[in-house]
C-alpha cells in the first residue's frame, strides 16, 4: 500500500472514531405477522411474511424475518413456451443492530431457497445522526451469492455474484418536512437470464412462422438508481409524500418512477391512499421477434426488459387497537392494503392471439396485490 | 472502472460523514419542535415488513431496482 493511502486511510478511521463519541435511536421492539397475495397476468402468489425485532440491552437490537411465496403460474411466458407450475420461495433473514452514541451499525444475513434457485445476501450498514439529529447518514454494502439450478436437469448449476453499494441521507428539513435521498449501485455477475425462458425468432421452415431458441444475456449488469422522497404534515394532522426516483443501467434500460401518497388519520383508523408511475425504456437486447436464430451476440424476451409503463392505485386502512395496552403489548394494529397495478408493454406482444406474425396485439397485465397484516409494538 | 469509481465516491463520503464531527452546527429545528415529525404519519417508512414486500413485487414486475430504501433511522425523535 503507498504511504499516501495509508495516511488517507488512517485520517478517515480516526475522524469516524472521532464521530462514535458524539446519540441514535434503535428501531422500536415490534412484531408484524403479515400475509399477501398477488394475483395478475395468469399467476398467483401469496404467503406469509413475519417480522420480530426485540432489543436486548441499550443498545443492541436482533430482528428475525421468515418470509413464503407460493407461486402458481400460467404466465404469458409459460403458456406461450412450456407448461403451468407452482413452486414455493423460502426466505430467513437474521439481522443485529448495535448503537454506540450516534452511530447504528448492523449487519444481517439472508437465505432464499426454491427447489432450483438458492440464495444468500450478507449486509453490512452504518447510520450516523448529526447536527442535532437533523440528519441521518447510512453507507450500506451487501454482497450476494446465487447458484441457480434447472428442476430438470440436476446436472444443472451456475453461480452469479451481486454487490451492492448504497448511501442514504434523511434530513429534517423544517418542522413539518422531512427529506431523503437514496442512492444505490448493484453489480451482478454471472448467470442472470432466467434458465428455462426462451426468445422467439423469425422462422419460415416452421408453420407458425418462428421458432423458439433459449435466451442468452451479458454476463455482468451493473445498475445506478437514485430516489428522493420529501413528506410534509399539512396543517389539519395529515400527511403528503412526493418521491421520484432515476434508474440507468448498462443494458440500457433507463427508468422514471414517480408516487405521491396521502395519509389521512380518523380517530383509530388511519387511511392512506397512493398513485405510483413507472415508465422505462427497453434493454439493448431484448426483441420481441429476432430476424433469425442467433441472430445477436446477447438475446432476451423477458417482458420486464421490454420498453412498459405501469401505473399502480393503492387504498389502505389500518385500525389502531389496545392502545391503553394489554399485558406486555404496548398497542397493536391491523392493516387492509390493495395495489390495483396496470402494465402496459410497449414492444413485448401477446402470442395468444391469432394475428400475422410481429402484429400480434402489445401485451398488458393487470394485477392486484392484496396485503393483510398485524403489528404489535411491545 | 466502475468499481474503482464507487470506492473513490464512497471514499469520498466517508470523508464528510467524519468532517461533520468536527465543527458544530446549530440545529435549526429544536428537539422541542419535533412533536410533528414524530407522529407515525410522518414515518418515512412505518411499515418495513409490508414496504419490502411492494418493493420485492416492483422489481419482480418491472427492470429497475434501488434507489428506494429507507435511509436510516428518520427523525431521532422517538
Amino acid at each position: 500500500m503507498k504511504p499516501n493511502r495509508i495516511q488517507f486511510y488512517g485520517l478517515l478511521l480516526m475522524l469516524l472514531v472521532c464521530r462514535a463519541a458524539v446519540a441514535g435511536v434503535l428501531p422500536e421492539d415490534r412484531a408484524d405477522i403479515l400475509y399477501h397475495l398477488y394475483d395478475g397476468g395468469g399467476v398467483q402468489i401469496d404467503g406469509p411474511s413475519i417480522l420480530v425485532r426485540k432489543q436486548v440491552g441499550k443498545s443492541v437490537s436482533f430482528a428475525a424475518n421468515y418470509y413464503v411465496d407460493m407461486v402458481s403460474s400460467a404466465s404469458i411466458d409459460v403458456i406461450t413456451t412450456a407448461s403451468p407450475y407452482s413452486e414455493e420461495r423460502k426466505q430467513y433473514s437474521l439481522s443485529m443492530d448495535y448503537l454506540r452514541g450516534n452511530t447504528t451499525m448492523s449487519a444481517g444475513y439472508t437465505n432464499s431457497t426454491e427447489s432450483d434457485f438458492d440464495a444468500n445476501t450478507y449486509n453490512l450498514s452504518v447510520s450516523q445522526d448529526m447536527f442535532g439529529d437533523l440528519t441521518t447518514l447510512t453507507l450500506s454494502y451487501a454482497y450476494g451469492d446465487d447458484v441457480v439450478g434447472r428442476s430438470d436437469d440436476d446436472s444443472f448449476s451456475r453461480d452469479n455474484t451481486r454487490q451492492h453499494y448504497g448511501m442514504g441521507l434523511t434530513q429534517i428539513v423544517t418542522r413539518n418536512l422531512i427529506a431523503s435521498v437514496n442512492l444505490e449501485v448493484i453489480t451482478d455477475e454471472g448467470f442472470l437470464n432466467n434458465p428455462y425462458r426462451s426468445v422467439r425468432y423469425a422462422d419460415s421452415d416452421n408453420p407458425i412462422g418462428y421458432s423458439y431458441e433459449p435466451e442468452l444475456y451479458p454476463h455482468t449488469r451493473t445498475t445506478n438508481a437514485v430516489g428522493f422522497r420529501a413528506r410534509y404534515y399539512l396543517p389539519w394532522r395529515a400527511a403528503l409524500q412526493g418521491e421520484y426516483r432515476w434508474f440507468g443501467d448498462t443494458w440500457d434500460i433507463v427508468s422514471n418512477t414517480a408516487a405521491v401518497t396521502y395519509v389521512h388519520p380518523m380517530g383509530e383508523w388511519t387511511f392512506t391512499g397512493k398513485y405510483r408511475f413507472h415508465d422505462q425504456t427497453g434493454a439493448h437486447f431484448f426483441s420481441d421477434l429476432f430476424s433469425r436464430s442467433e441472430a445477436t451476440n446477447f438475446r432476451g424476451r423477458d417482458k420486464e426488459l421490454s420498453p412498459l409503463t405501469s401505473h399502480t392505485v393503492r387504498v389502505a386502512a389500518t385500525y389502531e387497537f389496545l392502545s391503553e395496552g394489554w399485558n406486555f403489548v404496548d398497542k397493536g394494529s391491523v392493516t387492509l392494503s390493495l395495489d390495483y397495478l396496470m402494465v402496459d408493454y410497449k414492444e413485448f406482444r401477446d402470442l395468444t392471439s391469432t394475428a400475422p406474425v410481429g402484429l400480434e396485439p402489445l401485451y398488458s397485465l393487470d394485477a392486484n396485490v392484496f396485503q393483510l397484516f398485524f403489528s404489535f409494538w411491545y | 472502472m466502475n468499481k474503482k469509481l464507487i470506492l473513490r465516491g464512497f471514499m469520498a463520503l466517508l470523508l464528510a460523514f467524519g468532517l461533520s464531527a468536527c465543527g458544530t452546527v446549530e440545529p435549526w429545528v429544536k428537539p422541542y419542535e419535533r412533536d410533528r415529525l414524530a407522529d407515525p404519519i410522518m414515518f418515512l417508512d412505518a411499515n418495513p415488513v409490508s414496504t419490502s414486500y411492494i418493493q420485492h413485487v416492483y422489481e419482480a414486475r418491472e427492470g429497475a431496482r434501488g434507489g428506494e430504501g429507507s435511509a436510516g433511522g428518520g427523525c431521532g425523535c422517538n
